[in-house]
């Protein structure tokens, strides 16, 4: 009687496919990626139900933070000249005595969260050292000493003529006050119209909005 | 990893021996590094991308003003203030709050009995022209609550709403309630409707 021969099997798989589809996704991902840009602080966006995007374009960013720490910062990519019209203003105004070098990094750096008192000795650390630096945040405490107020009106003068955003970034545990105190810098320079940037949420079902969204409508603003 | 060697060596001497053959090269190459590295690749890129864009919240302001005739009057019928205070909690009241603060009650957050269903409430009594929120977060309440009251604005359509700083004796009264000490700096008050 002759044995029953069990075929031997190969344990060699054909990975060609897998490699594949593994580049395929990283070719996408690579594609696809806009790279975070390094924020000095840790911010969670409260979740919203509005559809509209953030757009990338020109605008002022004031981040706060869950300690009450506010950040400035400039998105300038189309017009870099307005970032550098906004620190030679300063420097004049404020008496900062920053150096050509000092302005230069500043064109570089992402947020800015010092006092102008401290804001010279930021500057002349580079990049790297800077973002070791736990900064304490621009003073918005009061109106006497509310410098958002002057890094705003600035850069709202460098964008003069162009569509501006002001943009808002808060912490979910951010203290009320600390954001009124952003907005009243704002007010003070005449500025009314802010954009909360937030996490995407959907309508809840059931509601107003939600009924609105399925009937193809949408609300309106005003 | 990829390709187990199970040849076991020389498959035997045919030709017999002394006849050399020509040892045969395989064509195939090891995938695996290559997988190796795609995959590393692949995580890196997931880890550093910002899938999901963020999106933004239209949010006006009005100016401040101290001339009546520039401030937005509103009926008393149609009002409905909402505070926020600590820990998530809401204080509410209709039209004008009572000397003997009757009508100053709590709620939450709570999507199917908290503020929304008060909001629906209050909308449906309401002739819309004159429906009109005023939200007052106290110094204890959060950027988020501000921002999930704002947004409870949109969802439920409401038109017209103010964001207003809270009067003392609101405040006093949210103190009272959560039984917290009294702030000693006080905000001035300020009606101003946003939209």
């Amino acid at each position: 009687m002759p044995s029953v021969k069990i075929a031997r099997k190969s344990t060699d798989t054909d990975m060609t496919p897998f490699v594949d589809v593994a580049f395929l996704i990283l070719a996408f991902f690579m594609l696809a990626t806009k790279f975070k840009p390094p924020d000095p602080v840790e911010i969670t966006t409260p979740n919203s139900v509005s559809s509209d995007k953030l757009e990338q374009k020109d605008g002022i960013l004031v981040q706060l933070d869950k300690d009450g720490r506010v950040f400035f910062a400039m998105q300038a990519d189309a017009n870099p000249e307005a970032k550098r019209s906004v620190i030679q203003n300063l420097n004049t105004t404020r008496n900062l005595g920053l150096t050509a070098e000092e302005m230069r990094r500043f064109e570089k750096a992402y947020a800015i969260g010092v006092p102008f008192n401290q804001l010279k000795g930021f500057l002349a650390l580079d990049e790297e050292a800077q973002k070791k630096v736990k900064q304490p945040g621009i003073p918005v405490k009061d109106s006497a000493t509310n410098e958002l107020y002057y890094w705003v009106r600035d850069a709202w003068t460098a964008f003069a003529g162009k569509k501006v955003n002001c943009m808002i970034k808060g912490d979910n545990a951010a203290k009320y006050p600390d954001f009124k105190r952003v907005l009243e810098a704002f007010k003070r320079n005449d500025i009314y119209k802010f954009q909360l940037v937030t996490a995407p949420e959907n309508a809840p079902v059931g509601t107003e909005l939600y009924k609105i969204r399925e009937s193809g409508g949408k609300p309106s603003t005003k | 990893m990829a390709s187990i060697d199970t040849a076991g060596g020389d498959s035997g001497h045919k030709k017999g021996p002394g006849v050399k053959k020509a040892k045969k090269l395989s064509t195939r190459v090891d995938m695996t590094p290559m997988v190796d590295l795609g995959f590393l690749l692949i995580t890196f890129f997931i880890f550093t991308t910002t899938m999901s864009t963020p999106s933004t919240m239209d949010l006006f302001m009005p100016k401040d003003t101290n001339k009546d005739e520039e401030l937005n009057k509103a009926k008393q019928s149609g009002a409905l203030t909402v505070m926020m205070g600590k820990d998530n909690h809401l204080y509410y009241y209709e039209g004008k709050l009572a000397e003997d603060a009757s009508n100053f009650l709590s709620t939450s957050f709570d999507p199917d009995k908290g503020i929304r269903k008060i909001i629906i409430d209050k909308k449906k009594r309401t002739p819309p022209e004159d429906l009109v929120i005023v939200l007052k977060p106290n110094e204890e309440a959060t950027y988020k609550n501000t921002v999930d009251m704002l947004d409870e604005m949109t969802i439920n359509n409401v038109k017209r709403f103010a964001l207003v700083d809270i009067s003392e004796v609101e405040n006093m009264l949210i103190h009272k309630t959560e039984g917290t000490p009294m702030p000693a700096a006080t905000t001035t008050a300020q009606p101003a409707p946003a939209q």
